[in-house]
């Protein structure tokens, strides 16, 4: 589950996790207020805007009008997904970046060409930076444990940074029976240069940021950049989080975090019925039990010269209603030209299978091609059900040969 | 032979009375699974026959804990059923009862927790399978898992194909598509989805490399993190027989978690490309197509499948025929008949396999 930065920089804050002075903003008219009300009037000269949205390289990232796709501008300049504001009237200018920006949507290396829209923005003091860094907390699935990676190149992506100077990250494996330890955290900050009081300061940030991954179930906690300050302090300039899902039951608060908004209305959808469905940009939709065999369906879509419209796992217990919400989410992809239903029924049985997807048939207008394929338990009464329904599926028994006539269908398109 | 598990494992279920843990102790007795015990805290000293449809074969003793259970019993492997939020609980409670194998379904289980986990097995005198995995399964020995038994194929004297998998249903496609033509399986173990599991895929493949009636391995991973690379550089070193590998997900998009906790491909790191080139140098047969595992399989065997299976034109998916008829029926509680397995073989991928479809087996065939 992923969060935004506003939300994320409230929670490292309740530990203690020093970030900029910041207010979410929801509207122009409160930027321009709140600039005003809360920095500008408190002698803070400088603010930054910062664009709210579930993906990266939002600095670079370019703002356009959402009808005309226009970029748009402010004072003849480019308005990007961050601006730093600090010259005169700083409340005025934040309301008019803030206007050009709110409703539109950013390009961003990290959203595709499609952009997503800006609804939310965030105004923080400007800070006087001396230095800037990259620190990182993950799993380290090879040894099973967290790491935390630091690096002086702040700013950049990590993965390039890994590319083309590997040497400037440096790891630290956090130990089970240990836990995260000072003299960890010093070996870190000393990699990075950092001496004296800032030394210090990194020292606490790090063990209070170990902490809060930890006791939030983080699966990545980001801060690029870190950043040293004239005055010494280290500050979390920036904060992407990322939960991991499977505990997120310990986490019921975490419900509220969750925006609507950056997550595709079908998922949406799919994910109240507990269905694992992904909505990707092909034609071919395909509904599979199990993971793995729903990745591999994918792929023979492709070899079949297909493009894959989804990823669906409608799972162990595929009930008839659970095949006729997932059949119905599927189809309410209009890009999708043709179906591919492959089950293999170990648990499941292939007959109920062939119930629920006869019973979302009717429910649902079938107007383009289905290829079903049922194999495994109960397949031959699951086909016989299939042919006597009347409707018009095309039913393969193996994988090879439902995917020849996958091709056929595709061919045909 | 087989691994890790066989006909004299004596398998004891932590969660026996849930409805996922009574619905396949019974389905693991019925298939001839020496399931001799059961943990449900608070039900010690009764005995569980299942209920409903899920009656079991026979009663099975439960215990309070786990140890209590391995006391009284002997057990030396442990499956686990229990909700995601007791899992690594459960999985620490076998291995403090020092369980030699312990396999954990249960799918969800938080990160946090299998890191406890992780460090606890270091040193311990256990072996941990999954979690969200389908378990392990020896044909006509052992099915410890949620897989279907009825499509697995056991050896005859001239052995078989050694499976593993992050996945559970395409595991069970591997499966049909080799016992479709005849090719029975030592043993397969399905190592599970998520980010952190306990036995990974070189693991597996050792233990298969070491056992002599293991003819050939098959490898099925999916996108995110690289154990299937550390599994090839192994392979490349030390494994003489021949190996099949096939990646899940060469369509997915950077990013997104493809069902599996562990199936993401995150920093560009971790796609199928990358893993099916790095297996391929390995010398690894990779096939693209989930489809032609089953072919490949035979034809990577060449001749040796003739060993395995007297059937030479099975490396050609259309033939084998004694092994495969005599393998094909895990068939204690087989109500169909017998000869499909050779019908099945001689008209290979293109007719709807009769083989494995007898399917009344893996569903509550057996009622009492």
């Amino acid at each position: 589950m992923n969060i935004h930065e506003f939300q994320a920089k409230e929670l490292l804050r309740k530990y203690g996790i020093p970030v900029p002075f910041g207010k979410m903003i929801a509207n122009a008219s409160d930027a321009g207020e709140i600039t005003h009300n809360e920095f500008a009037a408190k002698g803070i000269t400088t603010v930054v805007l910062k664009s709210q949205i579930h993906a990266g390289g939002r600095g670079k990232g370019v703002v356009s009008d959402v009808h005309t796709n226009l970029p748009m501008e402010v004072d003849g300049k480019q308005v990007r997904g961050v601006t730093v504001i600090r010259e005169g009237n700083i409340a005025d200018k934040a309301y008019h970046i803030a206007k050009a920006t709110q409703g539109n949507k950013l390009v961003t290396i990290q959203t595709g060409a499609e952009g997503k829209i800006v609804r939310r923005m965030l105004v923080e003091e400007g800070l006087n930076i001396a230095r800037e860094f990259y620190l990182s907390i993950l799993l380290d699935r090879q040894v099973s444990k967290n790491v935390i990676m630091v690096s002086t190149e702040g700013g950049m992506e990590i993965e390039e940074v890994a590319e083309h100077h590997p040497e400037k990250i440096v790891r630290v494996h956090i130990e089970p029976k240990m836990g995260f330890r000072s003299f960890q955290a010093r070996e870190l900050g000393t990699a990075l240069g950092l001496t004296g009081e800032a030394l210090k300061n990194f020292i606490d940030f790090a063990i209070k940021l170990v902490k809060a991954y930890d006791e939030l179930d983080c699966s990545m906690l980001e801060v690029n950049p870190l950043v040293l300050t004239a005055d010494n302090r280290i500050v979390a300039l920036d904060a992407k989080v990322n939960f991991d899902d499977n505990a997120l039951y310990r986490h019921p608060e975490y419900k509220e975090l969750r925006d609507l908004d950056e997550e595709e209305a079908l998922e949406i959808e799919a994910s109240k019925y507990d269905l694992n469905y992904i909505k990707l940009d092909g034609n071919v939709g395909c509904m599979v039990n199990g993971a793995g065999l729903a990745m591999a369906t994918m792929d023979v879509i492709q070899l079949a010269g297909g493009k894959p419209a989804n990823f669906l796992d409608v799972g162990g217990t595929a009930t008839a209603d659970r095949i006729a919400n997932a059949f119905r989410i599927m189809l309410s992809d209009k890009s999708v030209k043709a179906v591919f239903i492959n089950i293999f029924g170990g648990i499941v049985r292939c007959d109920r299978v062939a119930n629920g997807i006869i019973q979302a048939s009717k429910q649902v207008d079938l107007t383009v091609p289905c290829i079903i394929r049922l194999d495994g338990t109960n397949a031959i009464e699951a086909r016989e059900i299939l042919e006597k329904s009347g409707l018009k599926f095309s039913v393969g028994s193996t994988l090879q040969e439902a995917a020849a006539k996958v091709k056929a269908t595709v061919d045909a398109l | 032979m087989s691994v890790l598990v066989n006909k004299k494992t004596k398998v004891l279920v932590q969660g026996i009375t849930g409805n996922e843990g009574t619905f396949h102790a019974s389905q693991m007795l019925a298939y001839g699974t020496q399931v001799v015990a059961g943990v449900t805290p608070g039900k010690g000293g009764t005995k569980y026959s299942g209920k409903d449809e899920n009656t079991f074969v026979r009663p099975v003793p439960v215990f309070n804990s786990v140890s209590d259970a391995v006391k009284a019993t002997g057990a030396d492997c442990s499956i686990i059923f229990v909700p995601a939020p007791l899992a690594g609980d459960a999985i620490l409670e076998a291995i403090a009862a020092e369980v030699p194998l312990i396999i954990c379904i249960t799918e969800g289980v938080p990160v946090r927790d299998m890191i406890t986990v992780a460090s606890a097995l270091e040193g311990s005198k256990s072996r941990l399978i999954g979690p969200n995995c389908p378990g392990i399964i020896t044909p006509d020995g052992a099915k410890i898992g949620i897989m279907p038994g009825f499509i697995f194929t056991p050896t005859g004297k001239d052995g078989g194909v050694g499976l593993v998998s992050r996945s559970g249903t395409l595991t069970y496609e591997a499966v049909k598509q080799m016992s479709d033509i005849g090719i029975p399986q030592t043993t397969a173990i399905g190592i599970g989805g998520d980010p952190i599991i306990g036995t990974q895929f070189i693991d597996a493949i050792k233990l298969f490399n070491e056992d002599p009636e293991t003819k050939a391995i098959v490898m099925i991973g999916e996108i995110g993190g690289n154990a299937e690379e550390i599994a090839a550089e192994y392979i490349k070193k030390h494994v003489k027989k021949p190996v099949v590998g096939f990646i899940a997900g060469q369509t997915a998009p950077p990013g997104r978690r493809m069902g599996h906790a562990g199936a993401i491909i995150s920093g560009g790191k971790g796609t199928a490309a990358e893993k099916m080139a790095i297996m391929r140098k390995a010398g690894i047969h990779v096939v693209e197509s989930p489809a032609t595992i089953g072919v490949t399989v035979a034809k990577a065997l060449g001749s040796s499948i003739s060993s395995a299976t007297p059937a030479k034109a099975a490396a050609k998916a259309t033939a084998p025929k004694a092994a495969a008829a005599k393998t094909a029926a895990p068939a204690k509680a087989q109500t169909a008949p017998k000869p499909t397995a050779a019908k099945a073989a001689t008209s290979a991928k293109t007719t709807p396999v009769k083989a494995a479809v007898p399917a009344p087996k893996a569903a509550p065939a057996k009622k009492k």
